[in-house]
């Protein structure tokens, strides 16, 4: 196994708020990695520092041996990161395919979509794949604003996956969602991870973490308390305390396990 | 089959327009059909940035001036023969504009919505204030052109083909920008610009290309007015009246559609332009424009392409479902 993404001692302060404090991440090669942690605890941030929406004030990003700190957001999905956001993030007034169009070139040149149509065969090929795959391809004429909440979800799933990342950040893909439909986007996910792709996962659905990941670490307050298989981390007494301020064992399992 | 239907449409109107300096003789009507051209040409090709973007930039009237003012000052400094050759200077001018947008884009495109639309309006006064301060721009007493020695009843007859010359280069750039990677880039950043960055659409780039190549035409449409009117003030050729109209002309047809602005600009540039030398009334049309604003923006907030257009698919579903429920009463009995 080795790191495919790693951040180190990641700190960033909006004002006066610690959102992250030497924190460090390592996603190894080929995992379903999880990232957990109460409301606040800088989850997003990190993704945020991760994927070049925000400039740390210290540390360092690296993802397959190179450097990728402060590193645009499309530098960094052009190297192979692709995210995914709590909020869910569409082009509304755009059909269906033509949002899953704007992901496919992530390493073209800027003055060569002066010159060339909106899509290839292969790409329209490639699009249509992904939407059947997460089985919306039948939405693809319609424009994305008037998808569903967790239509919208499986888009976002399927337009990041287009571009073909080596590693996948998903910010809450459960969040919001019914629960035949966790269910559709937590067999994609371990299919997806099957053929070798890398998934970072922020979730609250404990449930859901601890079904898919190999690994999970928790974030409390702006840094990694605790990295471990998820057995490990949900027995440790740290975590339980992160969440719930301490108390016993059982009900704080099933207080997390609902939040 | 649909597609054909729409291109012969396209060449039937470009057939009519062939023959308008046939229909219409009057030199008055003729300036008021190449003026409207112009404007409708400037519609286009703002629309083809402002519209698909989201960026609505109110100071184009910057480069139309800018376009211009390149035209009075070439064609004076380099003795070009006052007459035809004077058209060459009219992509020149384009140039000229297209170049002033890169700098002004490097400013103004770095914030977004309505602080953007404040740099514009900010910009645009600058150049305003620069042409009528400047001694080589001729101060408020403007520039006189070379005077083009042609007779008066077919004069305007050269400068209306030239216009919708340009006007059909703008359809036709506007179209492909829609067709292409760089086109759908737009629309992406309209939508979410945070989200395209990170689905790895250079964002930046792409606004300041659009940006300018919509100054291009822009800059064309003010070089090809200085040439036919032969003399102009700063006041006319920077007016605040252009940056609002071409964006109103858009807004009224169909903000981000093809054929919004074109339809916008006919409408609207024509009726003004009669209202004002019908009666000769200068502000007659801005009541009117006001009363029709009105009834647009309450009734048909897209625009009226949209309108149709949704009207259209609306009637569409209903007979689509109508037929259906028949087919269905009958495979029942």
């Amino acid at each position: 196994m080795t790191t495919l993404l790693s951040a180190q001692g990641i700190s960033k302060h909006f004002g006066g708020v610690n959102a992250l404090n030497l924190c460090s991440l390592d996603v190894e090669k080929g995992s379903i990695t999880g990232l957990i942690g109460p409301n606040g605890s800088g989850k997003t941030t990190l993704f945020n520092v991760i994927t070049g929406y925000v400039k740390p004030d210290t540390g360092t990003v690296t993802f397959d041996g190179r450097d990728i700190t402060n590193a645009r957001p499309d530098k960094v999905f052009a190297l192979g990161v692709g995210r995914t956001f709590q909020l869910t993030r569409i082009f509304a007034r755009i059909t269906v395919l033509e949002n899953m169009l704007v992901a496919t070139q992530r390493e073209e040149s800027w003055l060569r979509g002066l010159t060339r149509s909106m899509s290839s065969k292969s790409e329209l090929d490639s699009a249509m794949e992904w939407l059947d795959f997460v089985g919306i391809a039948r939405l693809a004429k319609l424009p994305a604003g008037s998808l569903s909440y967790g239509q919208r979800k499986l888009l976002e799933l399927a337009y990041v996956l287009v571009a073909d990342p080596d590693v996948v950040l998903l910010d809450e893909p459960a969040g919001g969602v019914n629960l035949t439909l966790i269910n559709v986007i937590s067999e994609k996910i371990r299919a997806l991870n099957k053929e070798g792709k890398t998934f970072l996962i922020v979730e609250h659905n404990m449930e859901f973490v601890m079904n898919l990941c190999d690994a999970v670490t928790v974030m409390h307050q702006g840094t990694n308390l605790v990295s471990g298989s998820p057995t490990e981390v949900r027995n440790n007494p740290l975590v339980l305390d992160a969440y719930l301020g301490g108390g016993e064992e059982e009900d704080a399992t099933e207080e997390v396990a609902n939040g | 089959m649909l597609k054909k239907k729409v291109n012969l449409l396209w060449l039937v109107a470009l057939a009519i327009a062939l023959f308008v300096p046939n229909i219409i003789t009057n030199p008055a009507y003729r300036q008021i059909a190449v003026i409207t051209l112009i404007f409708t040409a400037c519609a286009t090709s703002w629309n083809m940035f402002s519209g698909y973007s989201g960026y609505v930039a109110l100071g184009s009237a910057a480069f139309y001036g800018t376009g211009a003012y390149t035209m009075a000052l070439l064609s004076l400094h380099l003795h070009v023969h006052a007459g035809g050759d004077m058209f060459w200077l009219v992509p020149v001018g384009g140039l000229a504009a297209m170049l002033m947008a890169i700098p002004i884009g490097l400013i103004a495109l770095r914030v977004r919505r309505h602080t953007f639309v404040v740099i514009t309006i900010a910009i645009f006064f600058v150049f305003q204030l620069a042409a009528i301060n400047f001694g080589f721009t001729g101060g408020t007493g403007g520039l006189t052109l070379p005077y083009i020695p042609w007779m008066i009843q077919s004069y305007h007859v050269p400068f209306y083909y030239v216009a919708l010359t340009m006007l059909v280069f703008a359809i036709a750039l506007s179209a492909s920008v829609r067709r292409s990677r760089f086109g759908l880039q737009l629309l992406a950043i309209r939508d979410d610009e945070d989200r395209a960055l990170g689905l790895g659409v250079k964002v930046f780039p792409v606004k300041l290309t659009g940006f300018a190549m919509s100054a291009f035409t822009i800059g064309m449409g003010g070089a090809l007015y200085a040439m036919m009117q032969g003399q102009i003030y700063p006041q006319f050729v920077f007016d605040p009246i252009f940056d609002i109209s071409i964006a109103l002309m858009a807004f009224f047809g169909g903000f981000g559609t093809l054929l919004g602005p074109i339809l916008g600009g006919l409408v609207l540039e024509s009726s003004q332009q009669y209202l004002t030398v019908t009666y000769s009334n200068g502000s007659l049309y801005l009541i009117l424009f006001g009363v029709l604003f009105l009834l647009v923006v309450l009734f048909m907030p897209q625009g009226i392409v949209v309108f149709i257009r949704d009207w259209w698919a609306k009637r569409q579903d209903r007979l689509a479902a109508a037929n259906e429920a028949v087919g269905a009463q009958g495979g029942n009995s």
